[in-house]
């Protein structure tokens, strides 16, 4: 089912890659082989690179192309992923694990109107007329940046593929895109789909691969001028330090997190509970905004800790394409590993073990949905991305005990508050140091909303108008006139 | 002069346009008509597939005055008129569209819509009033209460709606551009080609605008959390003109709707069918009722209803600055509704020595002659540097002579009638007033057919700026020749009009093209084009041409209120 798409897409065409090498990818319900992908490394990338270049050439198709031509394209390859939801949606389980009800409707509903709301955009990146001072005439024309380099995490494939290539493509780039290696299988159905759609050939190259080899390759390249990368703090920086080392190319960063979530005592306790519950257990734990230490203030935490357990355990396990299943399995061996390794940490540095903390199954990489309590600031689990069904609750006093433990960390990505207190929300939702501010509600993200990290969460923001900056090079035209009149 | 006269066709008077009023059509030698499904197929199959690059500089910039020519595109049969008698051709009901349901109007009156080319009666439509108007203020007050569908819509589920919208128009093309052209004479490659592209093109724009206008967080002195929020302004009375009749509802339509608002549209009683065609299409789309109600009728009685109401929040007009006066004062007079106003001009179009000489004369033809001398924006006073005013205006006649006016479903067709026997007489007017106080007339200056409102392309020279030609708006098929000798000479006198629509210079020199645009008051300033038209462009008119802005961004502008929202907090920190 899967061969045709397992090739290199460049130049709206499919390659083997230049090695002859090829990769398996894994069911990770059954850690059963679906099928093998073409292993794209330097020699592919460079390919893509060129192709990407020509595409963008001055005179080329895509360049004089209408703006307005740009967002119809992008509508047009909108309509085609609702056409093609099912099989999409299908591609997102079987490899990536996921909940089909939840690749189906949250995946693939934010995919379309991504691409629908990037492609509103197009022809409203407005530039600017400046009243310089002088006899001159001043202009800026927002031109895109040229070749993109994108490189996509795992755990949201194809979501993460279109918050790159949706901005990119409507700011007029072209992009050499590398999905991840536990999850190609997606983004390459999309290279059917792009070409379907009708962008020119070149704009839009996916290359699948490794992150040392075909990802390394991306943040060195010479002829790359930006480079966009979602993923771990740990190759963020990598990232960062290649383009530094090679093209100074423009560097977009959207990493790890460790983000608070705090419980005050007059909020609306189901409301708190679930959603700290959906904000740490969303997609087993694998998201960058897992809301991965919950405080909550003294006189209901243990209330609110005995109802998380309560709702931990009401989980069933299983196959992610079975219908009532509503916890999948951890991406790989590598992530199934470290995660149970964190919770053995966190019973050894003295947390409370409620519910879970082990393997489920006799196959595929499941984690039972695990609850700790009696979390201190200082252990491992509280401080690092663990990436699973792992959730911290911590118990707090004051508003500015609580304000100062949140941002005691090198994350900045996301934070919460529930609270019914307006003052208090206010105060909250400066106070943090978070690139995304959730009161009363998780996991609220929309197109149409910036979302990206302070500190080292990342640098820059994607989605929303703040999106595009990351897209476009801004150029200043000034023209000598012989008058100049208001 | 290349003159189609219409003898051939038989239109038929009252009732509801049957397919006895085919033989118009039928006796085309455009191919044979046809309807329903397969008009539909047509529309989305050969029509489309003339080159893309040709069909997009069409759209792009109005420069279809050589659409007939060499290069015949493809279009669509024209789905009007047919060969059997079993089925009406204007299946659609001529009706008042309120709350997503058909009306008759409240008086039971109806009007006669009139084929401009022959001047017979297509059909009666029902005449809205006050009565009407009261109904439909009230849908759409119901539409947007608090809580209503559509106020608690995503504002991306109304960028959805529109782009539906703009699919179904699409899908429907062929079949509007020939109601279009039927009911206001322009030529069908025109309706084709040009309004409809820009129709789908402006509701997409808007469409993609819903979800992107940004109120803002403002930092307030002192310990507040301070924002703004784009709120809706509400019912909407929108008065639509009869020159594009399609396009300008979809220019009121689009950001009234993107930005969510509820409308009460007055369309033109001269072409009424292509806006009722598309109620339709609003209901098939999915708004729910009452969000747009679309009143055929007339400007004193509907019109008059709809600005001087004490219930709508804003109205939107385009139409001629005479009754701009009265819209705005109606608005005074009754709730200060908002207003804003898209009137007359009568534009000056400069060219300058050095400019491209072919390019300069053709584009100062289209820019005059273009949709029958019936532009808002029109350049009717081409004011021609002194040394080469006399090739300009010798070629501006050859040009004129060659233009071929004749039946708007004639592919060959550049200029179809006048839109009614008012503006003919009007613009026949002019024509013997021009000739009476001196000017010299070159070409032209007559009626071009012996029925149906066509009027020869008329071209005069040595027009002098105090002349009722060179002051008046004609539009019509009129083109005025000026001369001038100096920059600042001719900044003055393009300035010294109460109109400020448009204006346009032909240079090659990069200062002149900037001080002349700069010096110019007018709305929109063309440099070597004209009438280049994008959804993307704010339009709209200094002086007496208009209040406020359409398309664009800054289009959005007049369907807000902006409300700001002040809370106190305990502590604020940058």
């Amino acid at each position: 089912m899967f061969g045709r798409f397992g090739l290199i897409f460049i130049n709206n065409e499919w390659h083997d890659s230049i090695s002859g090498k090829k990769f398996p990818v894994f069911n990770p319900a059954t850690e059963e082989k679906i099928c093998e992908v073409e292993e794209g490394d330097k020699a592919d990338v460079d390919e893509a690179v060129k192709a990407a270049r020509k595409a963008f050439e001055l005179g080329s198709t895509w360049r004089t192309m209408d703006a307005s031509e740009r967002g119809r394209l992008l509508n047009k390859l909108a309509d085609l992923v609702e056409r093609d939801r099912l099989i999409l949606a299908t591609m997102e389980t079987v490899d990536g694990g996921k909940l089909f009800s939840t690749a189906y409707l949250m995946d693939l509903g934010a995919c379309i109107k991504t691409l629908r709301y990037c492609a509103g955009w197009a022809d409203k990146i407005h530039g600017r007329t400046v009243p310089m001072d002088g006899n001159f005439f001043t202009f800026t024309r927002h031109e895109p940046i040229g070749v993109c380099g994108q490189i996509i995490p795992w755990n949201f494939p194809l979501v993460m593929l279109i918050w790159k290539i949706a901005p990119a493509l409507c700011c007029g780039n072209t992009v050499v895109v590398k999905p991840a290696e536990q999850t190609p299988l997606s983004a390459l159905y999309m290279g059917s789909l792009i070409k379907e759609a009708g962008f020119p050939p070149g704009v839009v190259n996916i290359v699948p691969g490794f992150g040392p080899t075909a990802g390394a390759a991306i943040s060195h390249h010479m002829d790359i001028d930006k480079v966009a990368f979602t993923g771990s703090t740990e190759v963020g920086k990598l990232i960062k330090e290649a383009a530094g080392k090679s093209n100074l190319k423009r560097v977009t960063l959207e990493l790890g997190g460790k983000s608070p979530n705090i419980i005050f005592a007059d909020a609306d306790l189901d409301a708190a509970v679930e959603f700290a519950h959906i904000g740490l257990f969303y997609h087993q734990g694998q998201c960058c905004i897992a809301g991965s230490r919950i405080f909550v203030e003294e006189p209901i935490y243990d209330e609110f800790v005995r109802r998380s357990i309560e709702r931990a355990k009401k989980y069933t396990l299983g196959d992610p394409l079975k219908p009532g299943v509503q916890q999948g399995p951890q991406i790989d061996k590598e992530q199934f590993k470290k995660i149970l390794e964190l919770i053995e940490s966190g019973k050894k540095e003295g947390a409370k073990l409620e519910c879970g903390g082990g393997p489920w199954g006799d196959k595929g990489y499941f984690i039972q949905p695990t609850v700790f309590s009696n979390v201190t600031d200082d252990m491992r689990i509280a401080k690092e991305e663990i990436f699973g069904p792992v959730q911290q609750i911590m118990k707090f006093k004051t508003v500015d005990e609580v304000i100062k433990r949140a941002n005691n960390t090198t994350y900045g990505l996301a934070a919460a508050v529930f609270t019914k207190d307006i003052d208090k929300a206010l105060t909250f939702a400066a106070a943090l140091q978070a690139g995304t501010v959730w009161v009363n509600c998780y996991s609220a993200l929309s197109a149409q909303c910036p979302f990206g990290g302070f500190k080292m969460s990342g640098n820059g923001r994607e989605m929303g108008e703040y999106g595009l900056h990351e897209y476009t090079e801004v150029k200043t035209v000034t023209i000598k006139i012989p008058q100049k009149n208001s | 002069m290349a003159v189609n006269t219409l003898r051939k066709g038989k239109g038929h008077g009252e009732g509801r346009l049957s397919a006895e009023s085919g033989p118009l059509f039928q006796e085309h030698p455009v191919g044979s008509p046809v309807r329903g499904a397969a008009a539909r197929q047509s529309s989305r199959g050969p029509g489309h597939s003339f080159p893309r690059g040709r069909a997009q500089a069409l759209g792009a910039s109005l420069s279809v005055q050589r659409v007939p020519g060499e290069h015949q595109p493809k279009l669509p049969l024209i789905p009007l008129g047919s060969g059997s008698k079993a089925q009406p051709c204007l299946a659609f009901s001529l009706q008042i569209f309120i709350n997503n349901e058909w009306h008759d109007a409240v008086s039971k009156k109806t009007f006669p819509t009139i084929n401009p080319a022959t001047g017979e009666v297509i059909c009666q439509v029902a005449e809205g009033d006050k009565a009407d108007v009261d109904k439909a203020v009230q849908a759409a007050k119901a539409a947007f209460q608090l809580g209503s569908p559509w106020r608690r819509m995503d504002a991306s589920h109304r960028g959805k709606l529109l782009n539906r919208l703009a699919d179904l128009i699409e899908r429907d093309r062929a079949y509007l551009a020939a109601l279009e052209t039927l009911d206001n004479g322009k030529p069908y490659a025109i309706s084709y080609l040009v309004d409809l592209d820009m129709v789908v093109k402006c509701l997409r724009y808007f469409a993609g605008w819903s979800d992107k206008f940004h109120g803002k967080t403002i930092p307030l002195d002192g310990d507040f959390f301070c924002y703004t929020r784009h709120e809706p302004v509400g019912v909407c009375g929108q008065i639509i003109p009869w020159n594009f009749p399609l396009l300008m509802q979809a220019w009121k339509l689009g950001p009234a709707l993107a930005t969510g608002n509820v409308v009460v549209m007055k369309v033109a009683e001269q072409t009424p069918l292509s806006a009722l065609y598309v109620a339709n299409l609003i209901k098939e789309a999915g708004f729910p009722p009452g969000v747009v109600n679309i009143i055929p009728g007339y400007g004193p009685t509907a019109g008059a209803a709809i600005s001087s109401h004490m219930d709508i929040d804003k109205v939107a007009f385009t139409g001629s600055t005479e009754v701009g006066h009265l819209i705005q004062k109606a608005a005074a007079e009754s709730n200060l509704k908002r207003v804003t106003l898209e009137l007359g001009g009568k534009s000056p179009n400069i060219i300058m020595s050095d400019a491209d000489m072919d390019w300069a004369v053709d584009q100062a033809h289209f820019a005059l002659f273009f949709n029958q001398g019936q532009c808002c924006c029109a350049g009717s006073r081409t004011y021609v540097q002194e040394d080469v005013y006399n090739e300009f205006v010798e070629r501006s006649v050859e040009k004129a002579k060659a233009r071929v006016v004749g039946n708007p479903f004639d592919f060959k067709t550049e200029q179809g009638p006048q839109v009614d026997e008012e503006q003919f007489k009007k613009i026949l007017g002019y024509i013997s007033t021009g000739q009476r106080e001196g000017a010299k007339l070159l070409c032209g200056g007559n009626p071009a057919a012996d029925r149906g409102y066509f009027i020869q392309p008329t071209v005069f020279g040595d027009v002098q700026d105090s002349m009722t030609i060179a002051r008046e708006e004609i539009f019509g098929p009129v083109m005025q020749i000026l001369k001038f000798k100096t920059i600042e000479e001719v900044i003055e006198r393009a300035n010294d009009s109460k109109y400020g629509l448009a204006a346009a210079v032909f240079t090659k020199d990069l200062d002149k093209a900037n001080f002349v645009s700069q010096s110019l008051r007018a709305g929109t300033v063309w440099i070597n084009c004209y009438d280049v038209f994008g959804a993307q462009a704010p339009f709209g008119g200094y002086k007496a041409s208009g209040n406020g802005r359409e398309l664009g961004e800054y289009g959005l502008e007049a369907y807000v209120e902006v409300k700001n929202v002040t809370i106190k907090i305990p502590q604020k920190n940058s």
